[in-house]
């Protein structure tokens, strides 16, 4: 089915070339580079919206430099080399100012190369794995100092956690993140026979013996935690399981990266109260700010709505975006790039987001407990936390960092003080 | 041989002047050489197209001349290109790594240089070590011949123990869809060296051609593109046309009486299915390049069954009608799914395209199956004048009631 | 309303902090202000332990309310009290001291303590002490829970006297219980110890296990002094003691001194860089291991490249040292271990084939109706998947109308039933009756139809997973013991297979509809002879089978997810499942479910890690299994067989 849509993208771009002569200079054009369609679709579609309202709303306010704000959407179709192709037309026919996508790190890697290539801009608004740094790409989503590390210590120290089991779905960020987290429990002194690792499937659903594992883990007397990087559907199975051999948050708690608000609502979750989720913004944070975000987000799609951290990401992004082409005065991609660090905005959880120069947030770090009627109670938050593009828990990234604004390079060994490549490696 | 082989298809020349003359068009058009009228993503396109055009025209000769249904060919496609990704990934990294290892003041060991490239294209999935899989990632010559060698290797082994017990029909099908799943699956697995669901990407930029613009490249591709699709059809033309290609069609039509008559039926089932596991391998190893990115998603087994459904549409048992339904439905379906078609509002609902398509391609597919077994192809049909005996909806196929060859003869 | 609820407010401030008669748990509570507000388990143990120490009357309830995420604090004066919601925004706070309501306030005014779980664990061991003789039942059992989860020394003496008093026999002997878990762990007389431990040794629960495995709590000593409780010599290389290990805590214990590693090497002699030599190499020749090796020893003379950390810690004294220094007790809990352990390996044998039973009767429940249209019928069905997701859908919209899970799942079911069979027989009639000669299209034209149903289903249901809950008599699972148990919804969904067996048997061996259906597909033409409508049996027969499948559907969907995609990722299997078993025959598809279920378990239990694994390996050890059981397990033989 994927290459269904990959295979001829460039039919659309027949009805644009006819389409495009005429398109008026005196407006910023901003792509929108989210699946519509495909499995990634539910998730998308959603932040394609935010973009949209907040769009609609700059260009109410007079929009930015007197011109004002085009929203170009074009749809990948959760297909990862459309998201190349799409960003190429994007950038080369549509001649966008800037980007706003992509959801999962496969798709965000597809288009990079060709963002390299052609010196686009991107914003990409969802927490991934790390490791990696481009010069093209602003990451507004969490690294995993920002969501994983946290949340470890919070099993550490406030839960007392002595014995991991590091569950996920087999692809990239759970693989990285897993990683880290272990190189990082073993400097913590947790024993390598004290995690347990195992990796499944998208959409798996028969979860009994997996369960019955982590439970038997229990059997030396260690306090055991659950770190799930569960993707989508699978989590569904996972908590139902969970509910029925009776884990109490209590005896085995789970944290998740991976579940918000729009997975809960695919379950009953009167037997997962207390269960963890770990995020940058959760829909019940108290704040002005967040209490305006979330009236205008029902007002603008519809009543039963739920907002989620990604979104909070594209809102950060884009008010960023806006102060940085005032402060440059122009829409020149390099010119904002050299913008956008030390930028600050408020974020949707009271406190502010500041751009660093290796095109991270700092954010802060929340932790919520499940309730029964689907949202989270948060139980700690952090002050903000910088975010860190190479990881320090892994002997090769630990050498590495990314300063775009006084090295100019995002992958800068520490040791011998040299740029190891400008390009990314995707 | 050559004169009986276009004497007896007459399409093979009109079908390879059609396709000189559209690359020519698309060369003049182009934005490296040309006038730009056609962009550089569009021209990505249209050489994905002739990728797709030629693992179609293979699909034709398993399923349309021979009657095997294969739901596998894809697993093929992908694996010519994960062959020839391996070594763009490798080549182009090493280009990286000894650029930025030439500033530190010791020279690099080998071992140093290797540890870096790994580290650079398995850190992403938490890896730095090689993989034994990719022992010849280093050379271009022979990762060329693992992208024939790997299908090649795979359908031989796999159709000799699936021909050997014959297995036919459905049953085959379904082994065939297994074989991709077992194959997407394992390629899923970060152990299986391939870097998992994240797949191989960044290769569109060829290593060492750093200075060469995309829009060339892209015409590159594009050229390469119609090139292996001409032979490859000239190739299918010759084998379906002589007396191999009459065995073949008898295999479909009845197999059981082809064996009686004397025929090795495994041996020339084998073959068939061997070799296009090959052209597909070269038509993946020329689409992936031209993509980007490739992953285990892309031989799922619902890949292979749209494959079937290209062919089907295009009009299975003439060469030409797998190029269409291929070049055909996989346009159409981008630009159905592309946004780019208004909707339909109907006062109480509106249909958007985005959402409808897949409904009417599914349903289209059923009707073609049920009307138009000859698919698109079948309106030649009208042109030349000819016209089947009427056999009362019967078709092609090996139950009682298809037609047979002569009256089928592309 | 709002300013006199403000005003109202402050009229019960003002005469609350006049007086400025904070009772004495008030002015506890103020006492550990700061750290009952930013309360983290690393620094709340003295607040909990003033509490409980207090001997205060009301020390109970402020444990208790705090446990519940019920006190509050008010942000004008930072007092502490217990609230009670009164209406969605307003709340009214009681004393502690007093137990008499102070106010109602403004939720904005105040302040929700939410102790993590951590903290809350902690104030429910400190609670122990008072609930344990609780007359309320669920309070004792709750200091029960308490002590398991965070057992202390202090514990022991209270849990002891209150056996006496206890009333309740289940409690009493949970009580009993955890009473000599807590002796082996906190008893100071080794004897009583020893005794303790041998009178578990049968036991497998998991918080045994734990009692145990945490006095055999080891580590690796270098050369251990004498008085060290030792188990067993380790050699450095054998798992659990790696050479870099061993070699680290000799570097610890002083007694080597630590080796470079070749980075550190490298490191030195770029820093020893001399006129582009370094120990007299030329630089451009460092491009060597050897070569570098040669230019450090010049540089180092100590250093060798012979020298490595296997050579110096190969014939070194490492011991096991146990936390626990006597030898009695650990070699008593090493035997009681050994014993339990075999019985928990046979348990978890148990469990394991009773979750290759459970796979496999869902396997075989998604298959039944594919054995019927495909195994029967010889119709390649590609939207059987799409049934099984129509029959989920069902149970969720059913859901949406009946409220009652219980009710609204036996509507589904019949319902679900009825929607595929008429999908079914819709099919039949509209489809596949066109193409009972072209197998290999009937695989395409379902096919089609598979994609638009799949792609229905997503515009009227959305792409997202949709809640389909199983009635709370489903919830929970058959516990045998801590090892083997089995949710009741696996219970309920093997039930369910074993009844679609003996109804397909039924239909098959003694109905008129059976008959005929295995005359038709035997031989139409005879059959149609002796006055048999095929066509009608054709399309009854497909109807029953996708009918079964909307059923199965509504089971899946109750113990995994309801998605579009539901359906595709069964259809695989499903078919395998038909094929390895061997077409034509039911038993051959129980076979066939139960291999694959066992195969897939039995791959995950030597692969725990990856889950992926088994199922790759599973399909191609079918796909093997194909080539030399091309008819499958169970084959029909003689002219039934077909081609």
């Amino acid at each position: 089915m994927n290459f269904l849509k990959s295979t001829l993208a460039g039919a659309t771009m027949l009805a644009g070339l006819t389409g495009t002569a005429f398109a008026a200079e005196d407006t910023i054009k901003i792509g929108v580079l989210h699946s519509l369609s495909g499995t990634m679709a539910i998730s998308e579609t959603t932040l394609k919206d935010t973009m949209l309202m907040l769009i609609d709303e700059q260009n109410k306010k007079g929009g930015v430099l007197g011109k004002q704000l085009e929203a170009v959407v074009v749809d990948p179709a959760s297909d990862w080399p459309l998201f190349a192709e799409k960003a190429r037309e994007l950038l080369t026919v549509e001649n966008v100012d800037v980007i706003f996508g992509s959801w999962t790190s496969v798709s965000r890697k597809s288009a990079l190369p060709v963002l390299e290539e052609l010196n686009g801009l991107m914003f990409y608004p969802v927490q991934y794995e790390g490791e990696e740094s481009s010069k093209n790409v602003f990451y507004t989503g969490a690294a995993p100092n920002q969501q994983a590390i946290p949340a470890t210590d919070y099993f550490l120290e406030e839960l007392g956690v002595e014995k991991f089991a590091l569950l996920g779905t087999d692809y990239v960020y759970p693989r990285t993140t897993n990683n880290i987290l272990e190189s990082y429990l073993k400097d913590k002194g947790i024993a390598a026979e004290d995690i347990f690792v195992n990796y499944t499937p998208f959409g798996h659903s028969d979860w009994s013996k997996i369960v019955a594992d982590v439970v038997a883990l229990g059997a030396d007397g260690k306090k055991v935690g659950v770190i799930s990087t569960i993707n989508g559907d699978a989590n569904i199975g996972f908590y139902k399981e969970l509910a029925a051999a009776g884990v109490s948050a209590d005896d085995i708690p789970v944290v998740a990266f991976s579940v918000g608000e729009e997975e809960l609502s695919g379950l009953d979750t009167t037997n997962l109260v207390g269960h963890l989720a770990a995020w940058n913004y959760f829909q019940s944070a108290e704040s002005d700010l967040n209490d305006e975000f979330i009236a205008k987000w029902k007002a603008f799609a519809g009543e039963d709505r739920v907002t989620n951290d990604p979104m909070e990401a594209h809102v950060i992004g884009f008010n960023m975006y806006i102060k940085a082409v005032e402060k440059a005065g122009t829409t020149d991609v390099d010119a904002v790039r050299e913008a956008m660090y030390g930028i600050e905005v408020p974020n949707l959880t009271g406190g502010t987001a500041v751009m660093l120069p290796n095109h991270h947030l700092a954010k802060p770090v929340l932790i919520g407990e499940i309730q029964a009627d689907g949202q989270f109670d948060i139980i700690s938050q952090t002050e903000e936390v910088p975010g860190d593009a190479w990881t320090d828990f892994l002997p090769e990234s630990a050498i590495l960092k990314s300063d775009w604004q006084e090295l100019g390079c995002g992958m800068y060994n520490t040791e011998t003080n040299s740029c190891v490549q400008i390009k990314s490696n995707y | 041989m050559t004169r009986s082989l276009f004497a007896r298809n007459p399409s093979v020349l009109v079908f390879l002047a059609c396709l000189g003359l559209f690359t020519l068009g698309v060369t003049a058009l182009s934005e490296a050489l040309g006038t730009g009228m056609i962009s550089t993503s569009f021209v990505k396109t249209l050489g994905k197209t002739l990728s797709l055009s030629l693992i179609a025209l293979a699909m034709d000769l398993v399923w349309g001349y021979t009657g095997i249904l294969s739901l596998g060919h894809f697993a093929f496609f992908g694996l010519g290109g994960y062959m020839i990704g391996m070594w763009l990934m490798y080549e182009r990294t090493r280009d990286i790594v000894v650029t930025s290892m030439a500033n530190a003041d010791i020279p690099p060991t080998p071992q140093e240089i290797t540890d870096a490239i790994g580290n650079q294209i398995f850190g992403v999935v938490g890896g730095s070590d090689f993989p034994l899989i990719w022992a010849f990632s280093h050379s271009l010559a022979l990762q060329l011949i693992l992208v024939v060698a790997v299908p090649g290797l795979l359908a031989l082994v796999f159709g000799w123990l699936a021909f050997r017990s014959r297995v036919t029909g459905v049953y085959l099908s379904i082994l065939t869809q297994a074989m991709t799943l077992a194959l997407a699956l394992y390629l899923f697995q970060n152990d299986s060296g391939l870097r998992g669901n994240n797949g191989l990407s960044g290769l569109q930029n060829l290593p060492g051609l750093d200075d060469v613009p995309q829009s060339v490249v892209s015409l590159w591709f594009f050229w390469a593109s119609a090139l292996a699709l001409g032979l490859g059809y000239l190739f299918a033309a010759w084998v379906v046309s002589g007396k191999f290609g009459s065995v073949l069609r008898g295999i479909r039509d009845d197999e059981a009486r082809v064996r009686f008559l004397g025929y090795s039926v495994e041996g020339y089932k084998l073959f068939i299915f061997t070799v296009t596991a090959v052209i597909s391998g070269i038509a993946g190893a020329l689409y992936y390049p031209q993509a980007g990115i490739i992953n285990p998603a892309e031989i799922a087994p619902i890949a292979s069954i749209y494959l079937a459904v290209w062919v089907a549409i295009g009009g299975r048992g003439r060469l030409y009608g797998a190029v269409i339904g291929a070049a055909f439905v996989s346009l159409v379906s981008t630009w159905f799914t592309g946004g780019q078609v208004p909707s339909i509002p109907l006062g109480f609902y509106t249909i958007d395209w985005v959402d409808w398509w897949q409904v009417v391609l599914g349903l289209s597919f059923v009707l073609v199956t049920l009307f138009a077994p000859k698919g698109i192809g079948g309106l030649f049909d009208y042109f030349t004048g000819r016209k089947p005996p009427n056999r009362h909806g019967k078709d092609l196929g090996p139950g009682s009631g298809s037609l047979k060859e002569q009256e089928a003869e592309a | 309303m709002r300013h006199f609820l403000s005003l109202l407010c402050a009229a019960t401030l003002l005469a609350l902090t006049l007086p400025a008669q904070a009772g004495p748990t008030q002015d506890l509570l103020q006492e550990h202000a700061a750290l009952i507000n930013k309360a983290s388990r690393k620094t709340i143990q003295p607040a909990i332990d003033a509490l409980a120490a207090s001997g205060l009357p009301s020390a109970q309830t402020v444990l208790q309310k705090w446990q519940n995420k019920d006190m509050w604090l008010r942000k004008e004066d930072g007092l502490f009290f217990w609230a009670e919601e009164i209406t969605g925004k307003t709340f009214r706070l009681y004393d502690f001291d007093t137990a008499a309501p102070v106010g109602d306030f403004d939720k904005a005014a105040l302040k929700q303590l939410k102790p993590n779980s951590g903290v809350r664990a902690m104030i429910g061991a400190a609670l122990v002490q008072f609930q344990l003789s609780d007359p309320d039942p669920a309070r004792r059992l709750a200091a029960l829970t308490a002590i398991q989860r965070d057992a202390e020394p202090s514990h022991l003496a209270p849990l002891r006297a209150s056996i006496a008093g206890e009333s309740d026999p289940a409690i009493k002997a949970r009580k009993q219980q955890l009473l000599t878990l807590l002796t082996i762990r906190f008893a100071t007389d080794t004897p009583t110890r020893v005794a303790a431990i041998q009178s578990i040794a049968t036991d497998i629960s998991l918080d045994t296990r734990a009692a145990l495995n945490s006095l055999l709590t080891s580590k690796i000593v270098f050369n251990p002094p004498d008085s060290a409780n030792t188990g067993a010599r380790i050699t450095p290389g054998d798992p659990g003691l790696s050479v870099e290990a061993a070699f680290d805590l000799m570097v610890a214990a002083g007694v080597a001194a630590p080796l470079p590693t070749p980075d550190q090497r490298r490191a030195v002699l770029s820093e020893n860089i001399a006129g582009g030599k370094v120990g007299g190499i030329p630089l451009a020749r460092l491009n060597s291991q050897p070569a570098r090796d040669r230019a450090y020893a010049a540089l180092n003379p100590d250093w060798s490249p012979n020298m490595t950390k296997a050579t110096v810690v190969a014939d070194q004294p490492f011991f096991q040292v146990f936390a626990e220094p006597s030898k009695e007790v650990t070699d008593a809990a090493r035997d009681a271990l050994k014993s339990i352990e075999t019985r928990v390996a046979l348990n978890q044998a148990l469990d394991l084939a009773l979750d290759g039973i459970s796979l496999a009767s869902i396997f075989f429940l998604a298959a039944i109706g594919l054995a019927i249209t495909f195994g029967v019928m010889g119709v390649i069905n590609m939207a059987h998947g799409e049934f099984i997701m129509m029959g989920a859908y069902t149970g969720y919209v059913v859901q949406q109308f009946v409220p009652n899970y219980t009710v609204s799942i036996l509507i589904a079911l019949p319902l679900a039933f009825l929607v595929t069979f008429a999908a079914g027989v819709a099919m039949e009639r509209l489809v596949i009756r066109h193409l009972y000669n072209r197998p290999l299209e009937t695989l395409l034209a379902t096919f089609g139809i598979s994609i638009a149903l799949q792609q229905i289903a997503k515009n009227i249901f959305g792409t997202q997973a949709r809640p389909l809950t199983a009635p709370a008599w489903l919830d929970g699972a058959w516990i045998l013991n801590d090892v083997v148990s089995i949710s009741y919804i696996r219970i309920a969904i093997f039930a369910l297979a074993l009844i679609f067996l003996c109804v397909f048997l039924f239909i098959m061996k003694r109905t008129r509809l059976g008959l005929e259906t295995r005359a038709v597909t035997q031989n139409p033409r005879m059959a149609a002879s002796m006055g048999i409508n095929p066509d009608r049996v054709n399309m009854l027969t497909f109807g029953l089978g996708s009918g079964i499948a909307g059923i199965a559907g509504v089971a899946i969907g109750l113990f995994a997810k309801v998605t579009s995609e539901l359906g595709s990722d069964y259809i695989v299997q499903s078919f395998m499942t038909v094929v390895v078993g061997g077409v034509g025959n039911i038993w051959g598809t129980l076979a066939g479910a139960a291999m694959i279920g066992f195969l897939q378990k039995g791959i995950e239990w030597m692969n725990p890690s990856n889950t992926l694994a088994a199922q790759t390996y599973m399909i191609i050890f079918i796909i093997i299994f194909i080539q030399f059981r091309p008819r499958g397990i169970i084959a029909l033989k003689g002219r039934a067989a077909g081609d």
